[in-house]
Formats: C-alpha cells, sequence, structure tokens
C-alpha cells in the first residue's frame, strides 16, 4: 500500500518537474514571504489596506483592473471587510472609497456622457478610453491591466515585487533603447542591445515603465513607513488577493473536505479489510 | 450483461419490472453480483476512478456551461467572474481544470497497468480498443477544453494544434479552414469547439458503456493473468469490490483536492491568465502535461508531416497492440524479461514529457556542447525525445513481438487460488467457499 502511494507520488512530482526545469532568460523572483501563503496563510488586512492605497495613488494611473469593482474591496477576506456589514455595498468604508474616484456615466434624461462619484457596485474606472490612448500616453507601450496579473506571471506576487524592486542602472555595454528601462528581473531578451562578451548577456530584460516607486511617494495611514520596498510588497499583495480574492474560502474549504476525505478513507479502510477478512487474496 | 444473470426478482414490482425492463437485473449483474477475481490489487481500481472522474466532469462541466460565454470578447472574462462571483465558482472550476489533469493521471495508470498485465490479450482485444477509443476521445475533449478560457496559451495552443492539419497533402489547408470555420482561429473556432467539447463527453460515456458491456463478457483480467478457473476464484463485486474501490477514490479524492485547494494554479501555464492576443505569441507554446509526451514526439521529426504522421501513429500502435503481441503469458509478473522492457517504456514516457516541456534545441546537459547530428547538437532535448520516440516505437513493433517468441517465461500458476496468496485469510479455508455470505 505504502510502497504503491509513493509510487504514485513519484508519478506525479515526475509530471510537476517538467514545466518547472524550463530555463529563464530572467533572473528568478525574490525569496519572499507572505502572509497568505501554506494551506493556513491568511492575507494581512492592514498590508492589504496599504496595497490598495499604493494601487490607487500609483499604479491606477496607467494601470487598469478591469475585472475589479469597489465592492470587492469590502467582501469577505478583502482589504476592508467589516463583519459588521457582510453585505459589502452596504459597508461605509466601501462607499467611502467609492466616493473619491469619478467614473463616466450616460445621463438619463439628456443622454450626456457625465461624470459621477462611483458606487460600490462600480468597477474600478480604467485610466484610458482605449487601448490606443493607453498606447499614445506611454511612448507606444500598453500597461497592462492588472486584475489577474499575479496569476498571469510565473512567480506571482514575487515576480511583482521583484519588477517593482529590481531596477537597477544597466550593466557597461548595455544600451537602452529611449523610454524603456532596464529590469534584471523582466523576462526578454536584451542580447542585440549588449556589446560585451556573447556568452555572458545580462538576465532581464526592458520594459516602459519607470520606477514607479520612491520613498515616500504614498503616506500609510497605519504609520508604516514608507520605503520602496514596504510599498511594492503591500501592493503585491495587494494584486495577489485581487486575481484571487477568494483564496481565503479556498483555504478554509480545503481544510474542511481534507478532514472529511481522511476521516472517510479511514472508515473505508476499516470496512475494507472486515469485508476482506475472511477472503484469501 | 454477459448473460449469466443470478439475480431473482424479490418482489411483485420487481418481477413486473423484469419481464418489460430488465434493469434492475442489469445493475445487478453489472455492480452487484458480478463474480470478480479475488486478487485484484489497487491497480485495479482506477476503473472505478476514472468513473467517478467522468461523473465528475461532467457534472462540473454543466454547471460551469450555465455561467460561461463562448465569444471571443466574453470568455475570459466569464471564466474569471465565475470564481470572483458565481457562489463557489471558484471551487467549480478548479474541480473541473485540475479534475481534467486527474482524469488523465487516473487514465495513464489504467493504461500502463493494462500494458504490464497484458490485459489487452484475447479474449479483450475489443475492450481494449473501446478504452484507446475513450482515450482519443478524452483528448480531443481536454483538447477543446483548454480552448474555452480564451488565455493566451489557449488561443496559440488551438493556433498550434489544428495547423497541424494543415500538414495532410492537398486537403490539408481546406480541412484547416473547414476546421476553424474561417481563415484564422477565431470567434466562430471557439464556438465549436465549446459545443464539442459539450458533446464529447456524452459520447465517451456512451463508450464507456460499451467498455463496461466488453469487460462484463469476458470478465476481468487479474493479476496472475490466469483465467478464471471456478467460483473459488471470484469474489460478488459487492461488497467486495465496491468497498476496495470506494477506499481508492477516496484516497484519490484526497489527492485531487490537496491540488484543488492548496495549488490550484500549479497545474496550468501562467500565460493562460493574459486574455488571447492573435498579435502576440507567447514565447515558449506548451500544450498541458498530459499532451508533453506526444508533443515531443510531434517535434522529433525535422518534417512537419512526418511529425504529425509520427504522433497520430503512437496513439495508432496502441489500437493494434492486442496483434503485436506474440506472448501467450499475459501477466508480466511471469515475464521478467519483458517486466525491463516495460519500465524502459515508463521511463521513456516520462522522458518524452520533459522533453515536451523543453524548448527542443536547449542542452540536456547544460553547459556542454558535444557536436551537431542533422541538424541540432547531439546534446539537444530534441535529440533525447528522439531516443525516447524510437524507444516508444521500437517497444510496440519490434520488442513486444519478438519478446513472446524467444523469452523464457517463468512457470505460470495453474488457477487464481493456487499462487501463495499474498493476503492469506484470517479465518479456516472452510470460511472462504462462499465469500458472498458476507455483508
Amino acid at each position: 500500500m505504502l510502497r504503491k502511494g509513493l509510487a504514485l507520488a513519484a508519478l506525479g512530482l515526475a509530471f510537476l518537474a517538467g514545466p518547472a526545469l524550463a530555463s529563464t532568460p530572467q533572473e528568478e523572483p525574490k525569496d519572499v514571504h507572505w502572509s497568505f501563503q501554506g494551506p493556513f496563510g491568511k492575507a494581512d488586512q492592514a498590508q492589504l489596506q496599504r496595497g490598495y492605497k499604493v494601487y490607487r495613488e500609483v499604479c491606477a494611473a496607467c494601470h487598469a483592473m478591469d475585472l475589479l469593482y469597489f465592492r470587492n474591496l469590502g467582501q469577505k477576506g478583502g482589504p476592508f471587510y467589516d463583519a459588521k456589514y457582510p453585505n459589502p455595498n452596504e459597508s461605509p468604508i466601501v462607499k467611502a472609497l467609492a466616493t473619491d474616484i469619478q467614473v463616466k456615466d450616460i445621463d438619463q434624461d439628456t443622454g450626456d456622457v457625465i461624470s459621477r462619484d462611483a458606487t460600490p457596485a462600480d468597477k474600478f474606472p480604467a485610466p484610458f478610453a482605449n487601448e490606443a490612448a493607453a498606447r499614445a500616453s506611454n511612448g507606444g507601450a500598453l500597461p497592462p491591466d492588472l486584475s489577474v496579473i499575479s496569476k498571469a506571471r510565473h512567480g506571482g506576487p514575487a515576480y511583482i515585487y521583484s519588477i517593482l524592486t529590481g531596477f537597477v542602472p544597466p550593466p557597461k555595454g548595455l544600451t537602452v533603447p529611449p523610454n524603456q528601462y532596464y529590469n534584471p528581473y523582466m523576462p526578454g531578451d536584451v542580447s542585440s542591445f549588449w556589446s560585451g562578451d556573447h556568452d555572458k548577456v545580462p538576465k532581464g530584460g526592458f520594459l516602459a515603465m519607470q520606477p514607479p516607486l520612491a520613498p515616500g511617494k504614498v503616506t500609510f495611514d497605519d504609520g508604516t513607513p514608507s520605503t520602496v520596498d514596504q510599498q511594492a510588497k503591500d501592493v503585491a499583495a495587494f494584486l495577489a488577493w485581487a486575481a484571487e480574492p477568494k483564496m481565503l474560502e479556498r483555504k478554509q474549504f480545503g481544510l474542511g473536505a481534507m478532514i472529511y476525505l481522511l476521516i472517510f478513507s479511514g472508515l473505508l479502510y476499516v470496512s475494507y479489510r472486515k469485508i476482506w477478512k475472511n477472503v484469501a487474496h | 450483461m454477459s448473460g449469466h444473470s443470478t439475480y431473482e426478482p424479490k418482489t411483485g414490482f420487481e418481477r413486473w419490472l423484469d419481464t418489460r425492463l430488465p434493469i434492475i437485473r442489469l445493475a445487478n449483474d453489472t455492480i452487484v453480483s458480478f463474480p470478480t477475481p479475488k486478487n485484484l490489487n489497487y491497480w485495479w481500481t482506477f476503473g472505478g476512478i476514472l468513473s467517478m472522474m467522468l461523473g465528475l466532469q461532467i457534472v462540473t462541466g454543466i454547471i460551469l456551461a450555465m455561467h460561461y460565454v463562448p465569444h471571443v470578447d466574453h470568455a475570459f472574462r466569464s471564466v474569471e467572474r465565475i470564481t470572483r462571483d458565481v457562489n463557489y465558482g471558484w471551487l467549480i472550476r478548479s474541480l473541473h481544470a485540475n479534475g481534467a489533469s486527474m482524469f488523465f493521471v487516473a487514465v495513464y495508470i489504467h493504461i500502463f497497468r493494462n500494458l504490464y498485465y497484458g490485459s489487452y490479450k484475447a479474449p479483450r482485444e475489443v475492450l481494449w480498443i473501446l478504452g484507446c477509443v475513450i482515450y482519443l476521445l478524452m483528448m480531443a475533449t481536454a483538447f477543446m477544453g483548454y480552448v474555452l478560457p480564451w488565455g493566451q496559451m489557449s488561443f496559440h495552443g488551438a493556433v498550434v494544434i489544428t495547423n497541424l492539419f494543415g500538414a495532410i497533402p492537398v486537403v490539408g489547408p481546406a480541412i484547416t479552414t473547414w476546421l476553424w470555420g474561417g481563415f484564422a482561429v477565431d470567434n466562430a473556432t471557439l464556438n465549436r469547439f465549446f459545443s464539442l467539447h459539450y458533446l464529447l463527453p456524452f459520447m465517451i460515456a456512451g463508450v464507456v458503456g460499451l467498455h463496461i458491456w466488453a469487460l462484463h463478457v469476458p470478465g476481468n483480467n487479474n493479476p496472475t493473468g490466469v483465467n478464471v478457473k471456478s467460483a473459488e476464484d471470484t469474489v460478488p463485486f459487492h461488497p467486495y469490490y465496491t468497498v476496495k474501490d470506494g477506499f481508492a477514490i477516496s484516497v484519490f479524492l484526497l489527492m485531487f483536492a490537496i491540488f484543488v485547494f492548496y495549488m490550484p494554479d500549479a497545474l496550468g501555464h501562467s500565460d493562460n491568465y493574459i486574455q488571447a492576443n492573435p498579435l502576440v505569441t507567447p514565447t515558449h507554446i506548451v500544450p498541458e502535461w498530459y499532451f508533453l509526451p506526444f508533443y515531443a514526439i510531434l517535434r522529433a521529426l525535422p518534417d512537419k508531416l512526418a511529425g504529425v504522421l509520427a504522433m497520430f501513429g503512437a496513439i495508432a500502435t496502441l489500437f493494434v497492440l492486442p496483434w503485436l503481441d506474440t506472448s501467450k503469458v499475459r501477466s508480466m509478473r511471469y515475464r521478467p524479461t519483458a517486466r525491463l522492457y516495460f519500465f524502459i517504456l515508463v521511463l521513456a514516457c516520462i522522458v518524452l514529457g520533459i522533453c515536451g516541456a523543453k524548448l527542443p534545441d536547449d542542452p540536456v546537459i547544460p553547459g556542454v556542447t558535444s557536436f551537431t547530428l542533422i541538424d541540432s547538437d547531439l546534446n539537444s532535448f530534441v535529440w533525447l525525445s528522439r531516443i525516447a520516440a524510437l524507444y516508444y516505437f521500437a517497444y510496440f513493433w519490434v520488442i513486444t513481438p519478438l519478446l513472446g517468441l524467444f523469452e523464457t517465461p517463468l512457470p505460470v500458476p495453474e488457477s487464481i487460488s493456487a499462487p501463495v496468496l499474498s493476503h492469506p485469510a484470517t479465518t479456516p479455508a472452510g470460511a472462504v467457499a462462499s465469500p458472498e455470505k458476507k455483508g
């Protein structure tokens, strides 16, 4: 039984090992500890709140989060969840956060496009009217939507944190194109911009985003020192939550399911032994 | 199903129904009284596990289809919406996506168990071929299912796979256009893939019915490969195998649950969380892990048509296996030489899977450059996959036919009950004769 279990586990590992071994031309993301990692991990609500502030005050200038609604901020597991308001649409904090933001709407009487305060039911508004506008404002590059960015990049939140804190001056011999920035954690291939040794092409790539964070750029309401490292970590945690708002529910449900299945397996095993007791096999 | 029914209707209603539609008799003969060899090990529980997985995929799939929008502008968003706003949508989607992987884990174990114990040999050839048909349908279903979330891998995977048909001489391009419903993978393609993805599982269920029917005529093979000789060799399916399969299913679900609840995206690719964009090609297009060995065979050959033929040939080979095997001994328990080649086959398939995940020209041993052979350095994954693919075909077309003629098998036991049993009964032998009285 055990032997076969081990064989199965090894088979599973063999399947997993395949994609994991793929070589990457960029630096592996930095090793970061997250409060939400592991089967019992939970997001740190204060961190999510700080992360939302970083997104709102820095990232939102260029990056949309098209899948997020203000109500999401107040739902269970979210940055501004309050047990007193199980319906996030009624939460005064969520309402206040939404009111801070203007969204486009249609005046029902005149049909004119108007701006009004957002409500919890509104989507996060996009910073640009369309893709062409976004590209025009960003030197031809399109700032990606950040709704699921944490799931859409190898390394997840650690990757986001590494990019945000990983900007370094380009090594000697690397010509950085205009309006581009070198980052060793960015996937890409810089070999055609490299004048040095062919076997020592620097890892990483270029991106059109300049280093977005700076010390003190965001003032944290809870008094946490506003370093670049702290801002990057908090916004990465926020984006990890945004990519999967139901993570807490998933892990809590999972624990129950695992305990149930363990007990159920145990009972079935005992039944199996009892039923087969008198059969030589 | 197989004609040796032991069902006796007990109530008036059962007698009435039995003469009109003997459906209770069918159920009884299939999963209650069905005489099953008493020496089946845990490798035999994967049939039950696969039935459970098929049921689970169909149920979760039907629920997902209630919320999914098969349109290029909405598909990606609707899948995210399912995980965010539908009650327990995150669970249903995770069960379905990881369920596909688990389904393939189980089917691969089931197939290799067949190869090891010679279950495809007479009189079970039709049973085996039906199994191959199910596997083929599963591959089509899984491929089209992976396209539906309309992420980058969905889209570009669909482009790569549908383009394979373009390699067919003369009619290839026309077939590809017909498959796409246009001149590129687009909304029409997504729509028909959704339609077919909904249809094929029911076809699988139909073939599973035939598969079980074909199983119940000759009955189960068993680890000794020896035919059932007397009633003493068997136990009724219920409760003996319902409880054993039930236990195995529960343990399998436990492993499945680890993926669903603690690493729901581990078996997927992060690029598939980027909405499909025909203008941006991912640097490295890879299929889901369960297709990697075939992908490696496809890329092993320098010519596209040859690669496509080899890939489909790898599956077609399985269909004719019963007639390639010349050995009279079913179980490899008694074929030590064949066993060795079998384990090398398992290894070759795993190696092919690893090769499929790599860039063909990447070195197997990093930093070592040997010499260029034909089109690539010998120390590259493309050459490793050529060697493994060659072994794959050699195993079925050369080794299997020859082994049966030249190997010396170990003595095969007279009957299932004859060999020294690994788990003797704890009560005296008298109790063994009528096990059906238990439970």
